[in-house]
C-alpha cells in the first residue's frame, strides 16, 4: 500500500514547518526522510501518524484519504527517538499493550496473545527479556522492544523518528543493520527520520531529503548521492569543494573525487599543503590553490599520501575527477 | 562527582567544627520549636491519667468534631484529586492561551491568608452576602454549615495535589501517551493504562499532603463554622473551644489525636517518597 502525502502545510505561528510537501512513499520499501535539524521531519512523520494536523493537505493511505482519521485507527506503528516505553510495564506487557486495549470482538485470547508477544520478542532478538522492565534495558534494547511494541498491531506502515538517535555509535550501526535485515523479512512500508546521511544510504531503499520544510529530492540513494539535485543537497551529503568557473556557476567535487600527484602533471592545479591527517584508512588534506580560490579538502588513501611524503608547506597538484556544476540561481 | 575523588572532598568541606556545630544548632532548633511543644502535649493529655484522657476523647462532641473532620477531609481529597488531575493534565500536556494564569490560580490559596479565604465565603454565601438571600429562599444553608467548611476546607487544600503533579506530568512528557493512541488505546484506556500509573506516587503523595491539612485547617474553617456544639465544629476548633473553657485536659487529648496524626502523615509521606525514588516515579 503507497502511503501518499498530498501538498501538506503546516505552520507554527508564523512559522511555516512544511509547506507544500508531496510526496508518494512506495509499498514496501524503506524510506529515510532526511535532512538537517529543524526541516520538518518530525513533523511530516507525526501528520502521518495523525498525532498532527495539517493545516492544509492530504494523507492517502492507499486511496483512501486518512486525512481526517484519528491516530488511534491509522493503523500505523511509530518508535519514538526516546522509546517511550511504557516504564511501569514489563518488557511482555508493553509489546501486549496493543493487543490488550483492542475492542473485545477483535482482542486475541489470552494464549493467542502470550504466544504471539513471545513470537515477536524473538523477532528482535529479546526472547529472555520479557519480564524486565524496561529500565533495566541499555537504550539498544529498548529500542527494539518499542519495535516490537509497534509490530505486535501489525501495522500497515511503520514510522521510526530517529530511532538510533539516542545510541552509540557501535550500537547505532549494528542496529541500523539488523533494521535492514528485519525489514527485508516483513517488507512492512516504513519511513525512517535521520539527519545522519550515512545511516540513510546505508539502510534505506529510497531516500527523501528535506530542507526547511521542503523536500528537496528524492531518489534511491545511489541516485540522490551520485546526481544531488541542487547544491543544498550536495554540501548536505558530504563535503563539497567548490570553484568558481566562468559564466558565474562553480563546479562542486567531493573530496575523493581528485586525483593527487606529487609532481607537475598536465591539467591539474598546483596547491600547497596546510595540514594533513590520516583517518583509518583515508589520508586527509587540507590545501590552499596557488591561484588563489578557497581551501580545499582532498581524500586519498593513507599509503599514497605516505608514498608522496606529505607533509605542511608541500606543493600538490591536484586534478578533479568528477564534478557537478550549479548555476548561481541554483545556489541561493 | 565529589564523592569519588576523597582529596578534593576533604578540600572543599569545612572543617569538622563548623559541619558539627551546625547540626547541633539545627538539632537544638528542632528540639526547641517542634519536640518539646509536641511532648509537652501528650504530657498535658495525661496530666490526670490514662481515664481521664480516653474520657476527653469518647465525648460525644468530640466524636461528632471528629466525624465532622473525616467527612469535610475525605471531600475534599476526593474533589482535590480529580480536579488537581484535571488542572494538572492541561497544564502539563496541552498549551493554551491562559496557562499560565491557571497556574498562578492553582497557588491562590497557598497565597491568601486562609481567614481571608473563609471571608471570602461568607461574603458569597453569607446571609447579607452575594447569593445569600437566594439560597436561604430555597432553603439552602452554606455559612454555619457543613457545606461551608466543606467548601474552606476544599479550597485551602486545592494546591496540595494539582502542585504535586504539574512537574511530574511536565517531565514525562506526552510520548508515552501518543504511544498508547498509536497502538490503538482510546482516551480512558490511555489514562488508566498509562498516565495514573506513571503518576500514582505523586497523586499519593499529594492526597496525604492535602489530607493532613484538610484534618488540620483552622483559619478558614473557623471563619465560617460558627462554632455550633456538635455540628459545625471540626477537631481543631474543638481543641480551641475547650481551651478557651479551661478544659486543658480534654484540649490536650483532642490536640494529641492532630499530633498523632502529623506523625502518622510524617511517616506515610517517607514511606511513599521512598517507594516513589525506587521506582524512579517522582520528579526532582
Ligand atoms: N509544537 C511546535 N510549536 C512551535 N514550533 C514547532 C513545534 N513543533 C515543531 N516546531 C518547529 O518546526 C520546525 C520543524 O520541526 P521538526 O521537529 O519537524 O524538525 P526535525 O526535522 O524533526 O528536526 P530534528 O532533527 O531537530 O528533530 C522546527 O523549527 C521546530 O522549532
Ligand atoms: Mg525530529
Amino acid at each position: 500500500m503507497n502511503i501518499e502525502v498530498r501538498n501538506i502545510e503546516k505552520r507554527y505561528g508564523s512559522f511555516t514547518a512544511l509547506g507544500d510537501v508531496s510526496h508518494v512513499f512506495e509499498s514496501g520499501k524503506l524510506s529515510a526522510l532526511l535532512g538537517p535539524s529543524g526541516s520538518g521531519k518530525t513533523t511530516l512523520l507525526r501528520i502521518i501518524a495523525g498525532l498532527e494536523n495539517a493545516d492544509q493537505g492530504q494523507v492517502l493511505f492507499g486511496c483512501e484519504d486518512a486525512s481526517h482519521r484519528h491516530a488511534r485507527y491509522r493503523g500505523v506503528g511509530f518508535v519514538f527517538q526516546h522509546y517511550a516505553l511504557f516504564r511501569h510495564m514489563t518488557v511482555f506487557e508493553n509489546i501486549a499493550f496493543g493487543l490488550r486495549v483492542k475492542a473485545r470482538s477483535q482482542r486475541p485470547s489470552r494464549s493467542e496473545i502470550r504466544k504471539k508477544v513471545e513470537r515477536l520478542l524473538k523477532l528482535v532478538q529479546l526472547d529472555w527479556l520479557g519480564g524486565r522492565m524496561p529500565s533495566e534495558l541499555p537504550g539498544g534494547q529498548r529500542q527494539r522492544v518499542a519495535l516490537a511494541r509497534a509490530l505486535a498491531v501489525e501495522p500497515r506502515l511503520l514510522l521510526l523518528d530517529e530511532p538510533f538517535g539516542a545510541l552509540d555509535a557501535n550500537v547505532r550501526s549494528e542496529l541500523r543493520q539488523w533494521l535492514r535485515r528485519l525489514h527485508d523479512e516483513i517488507h512492512v512500508t516504513s519511513i525512517f527520520v535521520t539527519h545522519d546521511v550515512e545511516e540513510a544510504l546505508e539502510v534505506s531503499d529510497q531516500v527523501v531529503v528535506m530542507n526547511a520544510g521542503k523536500i528537496e529530492q528524492s531518489g534511491s540513494p545511489d541516485e540522490v548521492y551520485d546526481h544531488p539535485a541542487s547544491p543544498f543537497v550536495y554540501r548536505f551529503l558530504g563535503h563539497a569543494n567548490i570553484f568558481q568557473v566562468a559564466g558565474g556557476s562553480s563546479l562542486y567535487v567531493r573530496p575523493h573525487d581528485f586525483d593527487v600527484f606529487g609532481e607537475h602533471f598536465p591539467g591539474a592545479i598546483a596547491a600547497q599543503v596546510l595540514g594533513c591527517r590520516s583517518v583509518g584508512a583515508i589520508g586527509r588534506i587540507d590545501l590552499q590553490p596557488n591561484n588563489g580560490g578557497d581551501p580545499l579538502q582532498v581524500e586519498t588513501d593513507k599509503n599514497s599520501m605516505r608514498s608522496m611524503q606529505v607533509v605542511e608547506g608541500k606543493t600538490l597538484y591536484i586534478r578533479p575527477r568528477a564534478s557537478k556544476q550549479y548555476t548561481a540561481a541554483a545556489e541561493i | 562527582m565529589i564523592r569519588s575523588h576523597p582529596e578534593l572532598r576533604r578540600s572543599v568541606q569545612d572543617p569538622a567544627w563548623v559541619r558539627g556545630g551546625a547540626i547541633a544548632l539545627v538539632l537544638l532548633f528542632l528540639g526547641l520549636v517542634l519536640f518539646m511543644p509536641l511532648i509537652a502535649v501528650f504530657r498535658e493529655a495525661l496530666r490526670k491519667g490514662a481515664d481521664a484522657y480516653w474520657a476527653a476523647l469518647r465525648n460525644p462532641e468530640t466524636l461528632d468534631a471528629v466525624r465532622l473532620t473525616l467527612l469535610a477531609a475525605l471531600l475534599a481529597v476526593i474533589f482535590n484529586a480529580v480536579f488537581g488531575l484535571m488542572a494538572s493534565w492541561a497544564i502539563a500536556k496541552f498549551r493554551f492561551p491562559g496557562r499560565h494564569i491557571l497556574i498562578s490560580l492553582i497557588d491562590l490559596p497557598f497565597a491568601v491568608s486562609p481567614v481571608v479565604s473563609g471571608l471570602v465565603y461568607v461574603l458569597l454565601f453569607g446571609a447579607q452576602g452575594v447569593l445569600g438571600p437566594w439560597l436561604q429562599a430555597h432553603g439552602f444553608r452554606i455559612i454555619f454549615a457543613v457545606p461551608g467548611i466543606v467548601l474552606a476546607t476544599v479550597f485551602v487544600t486545592f494546591p496540595f495535589i494539582a502542585r504535586e503533579l504539574i512537574p511530574l506530568m511536565e517531565a514525562q512528557g506526552t510520548d508515552e501517551e501518543e504511544s498508547a493512541v498509536v497502538l490503538g488505546a482510546n482516551g480512558w484506556q490511555t489514562f488508566w493504562r498509562v498516565t495514573l500509573p506513571n503518576i500514582k506516587w505523586g497523586l499519593l503523595y499529594g492526597i496525604i499532603l492535602c489530607n493532613a491539612r484538610a484534618m488540620g485547617e483552622f483559619g478558614a474553617v473557623s471563619v465560617v463554622s460558627g462554632h455550633i456544639r456538635g455540628q459545625t465544629t471540626t477537631v481543631p476548633l474543638q481543641v480551641e473551644m475547650l481551651y478557651n473553657e479551661y478544659n486543658f485536659v480534654a484540649a490536650f487529648a483532642v490536640a494529641s489525636m492532630l499530633a498523632i496524626l502529623a506523625l502518622i502523615t510524617l511517616v506515610l509521606k517517607s514511606v511513599v517518597e521512598w517507594c516513589a525514588k525506587r521506582k524512579g516515579m517522582v520528579a526532582g
